[in-house]
């Protein structure tokens, strides 16, 4: 008997979706990077991290790269911009944090305005830890960049009327749909904001991160099953693109942020970091995230290497 | 093919007997045909039936074993390809690589950061499980030279003797042979001296090919002499071929159901590419999807901090959430006077809360009660946190010698329970904390400044 290949051949296909001017996302009518099945769509996209206030925790190494720029977030993202080329850039709001700057919506719409006019390449706007204030912060920040397909982390089941409202219907960009780690609650998400009139072509999600030993086994069961509901039985409401925050969440783990003191057998704390952030992003990359945003220039090097081998 | 239980209940005797357990011959056939009875239970049976019927329903994926004592470890036996199908069974081993055209300095390096990865995370031991010792010399004594001194420094790990010349193969295996190493590197050319040592040994043997229609039809003739303890891999050199062939090996097994590659497969993520972030990627995809030793370079903390971890996550069985163990941790610099907090000992929901408490900067004392292993709001809701239980984890634990406060702080999502546990617990004071592991750095930190 010959040796004949096997195949997962499949009735679906994930949506294409286009952030910014041109950045297509998805299509893939396959699991992630099998080539040999099929379509794999648009290769998976890597931006990278820019927050609005500067840092004060982040690797040394790393802090010393954004030295001159971390205090102005319009000419750091311009500095990654030209220096590593990233597919897009996550402006972070972390300055509207109610500990920290407590920035009102207004400004924050200032900040991404100056942003966007200083790249070229197209945003993914984050918020701060509320929910509530997220959707007044997204709500400025679209009205101010009306029409640019700029992708919005996130719509959650707590504000997603007032985000998909304003984001998806009045201002024309992309709205995230942000679940935790479960089918059937992203699911659910989707549903309301498809009956809120968002078109799905008009939708990424989010169903949810965490760090490579942190619950990722759910993580990555969310993922298989999303993409075999989506591309196996057809389920056009999973049939939408996946974009994760993957560094929002390996830089908080005890592995990334203990010091050399902290556990010296563990040696260099910036190798850690990105390990565990190039780790987890392709990890979920495997299972099938479209997008992925890093924060460290060396892990965006390192997986997007990565991608380019796995698909040419 | 697997036969259906119509096909099996054609063999049969029907006599509907029963002796078998079962109340009819049709039963017991629906029973055999997944694979839930072993064929032997029906006494009538001739014997041709029943090695028919014994290869016919053996697993899709063998289930193979290197190693001695209680460094026996088992590869294989997966049944699905997805873990929530039902789960993942034997997990991958790691390797680190060794040749003996390597610098004695570049050798060194690997074995020092082999013998320094050993750590506990979840009650499991991590390290680094084989030492691959590759012969590119072609000179035994060489060889045998480094395999001892392997052998000598790397106590932890079993070898993986790799080598096509199966001269150098039969001495390298006799020089470890109480270790149960396996021998890797059988091939068209040489696979029937080979089978030899690895018949002769009782060992497992890795058959590589340049790819996998090569692969295929040295299985075969593998099969024909009758050795079935292998592990499989082909010379892919780059990432997107050798996950085409790893994933092939896996989906031919469970998909088209040929036991020709019901292997486990092996990949040499060094061959990928000489960086370590890029052997540590390559090497979280074949964790994930489908190899069962993966070979690196090196192994030093940052890289097994994360592929470890991944490890643990992607082989928790979906149907048991993984468990801390029961006790009294403490974080940071704890002493007598430093807060006390309690939380589950559901894996996920104990790592949430021991980050943010980490991450708080507040020395604190975490209590880890008998909670079933479940969420903080599904403990509670099965009565498995409640104040019966926190109390017998005060008393069990000695909380009250190690620490001065009498005050515990609940997770805000149970707010309810305090009334219940300042009963079970005379002379404490339940303090209700935030609702979200997120908010605990900003409550312990306004805690300590009330309470200063």
């Amino acid at each position: 008997m010959a040796y004949k290949n096997p195949q997962q051949k499949f009735q679906g296909k994930i949506k294409e979706v286009v952030l910014g001017e041109g950045l297509k996302l998805g299509g893939e009518s396959v699991l992630p990077f099998y080539s040999f099945d099929g379509d794999i769509g648009n290769t998976p996209k890597v931006g990278m991290e820019v927050w609005d206030i500067p840092p004060v925790d982040w690797p040394e190494g790393l802090m010393n790269i954004i030295k001159d720029v971390a205090d102005d977030p319009a000419k750091w993202a311009k500095f990654y911009t030209e220096k590593y080329n990233p597919d897009f850039i996550t402006l972070r709001f972390i300055g509207a944090n109610p500990d920290t700057l407590n920035r009102s919506p207004e400004e924050c719409a200032e900040i991404a305005k100056k942003v966007a006019k200083n790249v070229d390449v197209p945003l993914v706007i984050a918020g701060c830890d509320s929910n509530e204030k997220n959707a007044r912060i997204f709500t400025k920040v679209a009205e101010a960049l009306p029409n640019k397909n700029y992708a919005f982390l996130s719509a959650v089941e707590g504000n997603y009327k007032e985000v998909g409202a304003a984001v998806g219907l009045a201002y024309g960009n992309l709205v995230v749909a942000e679940s935790s780690v479960d089918l059937n609650l992203a699911k659910q998400l989707n549903i309301l904001l498809t009956q809120l009139g968002v078109k799905p072509e008009r939708m990424l999600m989010n169903p949810g991160v965490s760090s490579v030993g942190y619950g990722f086994e759910y993580v990555i069961t969310t993922l298989d099953r999303i993409k075999l509901a989506a591309l196996e039985q057809n389920d056009t409401i999973l049939q939408v693109p996946i974009i994760m925050p993957v560094s929002f969440e390996t830089w908080k783990v005890k592995e990334s942020v203990a010091s050399k003191e902290d556990a010296p057998e563990w040696g260099d704390r910036e190798e850690r970091g990105i390990a565990m952030e190039v780790s987890t992003a392709v990890g979920v990359l495997t299972a099938g995230a479209n997008a992925v945003i890093l924060r460290h220039p060396r892990s965006l090097d390192v997986v997007r290497g990565f991608i380019n081998e796995m698909v040419n | 093919m697997a036969l259906t239980g119509m096909d099996i209940y054609k063999m049969l005797p029907k006599k509907n007997c029963k002796e078998c357990g079962f109340p009819t011959c049709l039963a017991f056939a629906m029973k055999l045909a997944q694979g839930g009875v072993e064929a032997e239970k029906c006494p009538y049976m001739s014997e041709e039936v029943k090695q028919k019927l014994s290869d016919a329903t053996a697993p899709l994926m063998k289930t193979v074993k290197f190693g001695y004592g209680e460094k026996t470890y088992t590869l294989g036996g997966e049944t699905v390809l997805f873990r929530h199908e039902k789960t993942f069974v034997n997990r991958n081993r790691f390797a680190v690589m060794f040749s003996d055209v390597m610098s004695e300095e570049d050798i060194n390096g690997r074995i020092e950061h082999m013998n320094k990865v050993s750590y506990v995370r979840i009650n499991e031991r991590m390290y680094v499980e084989i030492a691959a010792v590759k012969c590119e010399s072609d000179n035994k004594e060489k060889f045998l030279g480094l395999l001892k001194k392997v052998k000598d420094e790397c106590k932890d790990a079993v070898p993986m003797i790799i080598t096509e010349n199966a001269e150098i193969a039969k001495a390298a295996v006799e020089e470890v042979k109480d270790l149960g190493p396996i021998l890797y590197g059988a091939n068209d050319q040489n696979y029937e001296e080979m089978v030899n040592i690895a018949k002769q040994y009782n060992i497992l043997l890795g058959v590589e090919a340049n790819n996998l229609e090569e692969l295929y039809k040295l299985v075969e003739k593998i099969h024909a002499l009758g050795y079935k303890e292998l592990i499989l891999g082909t010379k892919a050199v780059s990432a997107k071929k050798a996950f085409e062939d790893v994933v092939n090996i896996r989906r031919t097994a469970l998909i088209t159901q040929d036991r020709v590659f019901g292997y486990p497969a092996a990949v040499f993520v060094n061959r990928l590419s000489k960086d370590k972030f890029l052997q540590l990627s390559y090497a979280t995809v074949f964790v994930e999807k489908y190899a069962s030793i993966i070979v690196l370079d090196d192994i030093d903390y940052s890289i097994a901090l994360p592929l470890f971890a991944l490890r643990q996550n992607i082989y928790t069985d979906p149907q048991r959430p993984m468990r801390v163990e029961q006790g009294i941790y403490r974080i940071g610099q704890a002493e007598e006077n430093s807060p006390v907090l309690v939380t589950v000992d559901f894996a996920l929901t104990y790592f949430i809360v021991s980050g943010e408490v980490e991450r708080s900067k507040v020395p604190s004392w975490v209590l880890v009660p008998d909670a079933g292993g479940y969420s903080v709001l599904t403990a509670w809701a099965a009565g498995k946190l409640s104040g019966k239980s926190i109390a017998k984890a005060v008393k069990d634990f000695g909380v009250e010698e190690k620490v001065k406060t009498r005050e515990i702080i609940i997770p805000g999502k149970v707010a309810v329970l305090k009334s219940d546990i300042e009963d079970a617990l005379p002379g404490w004071k339940v303090v209700v904390g935030s609702e979200e592991a997120a908010l605990l750095p900003k409550f312990l930190r306004d805690y300590i400044s009330k309470r200063a």
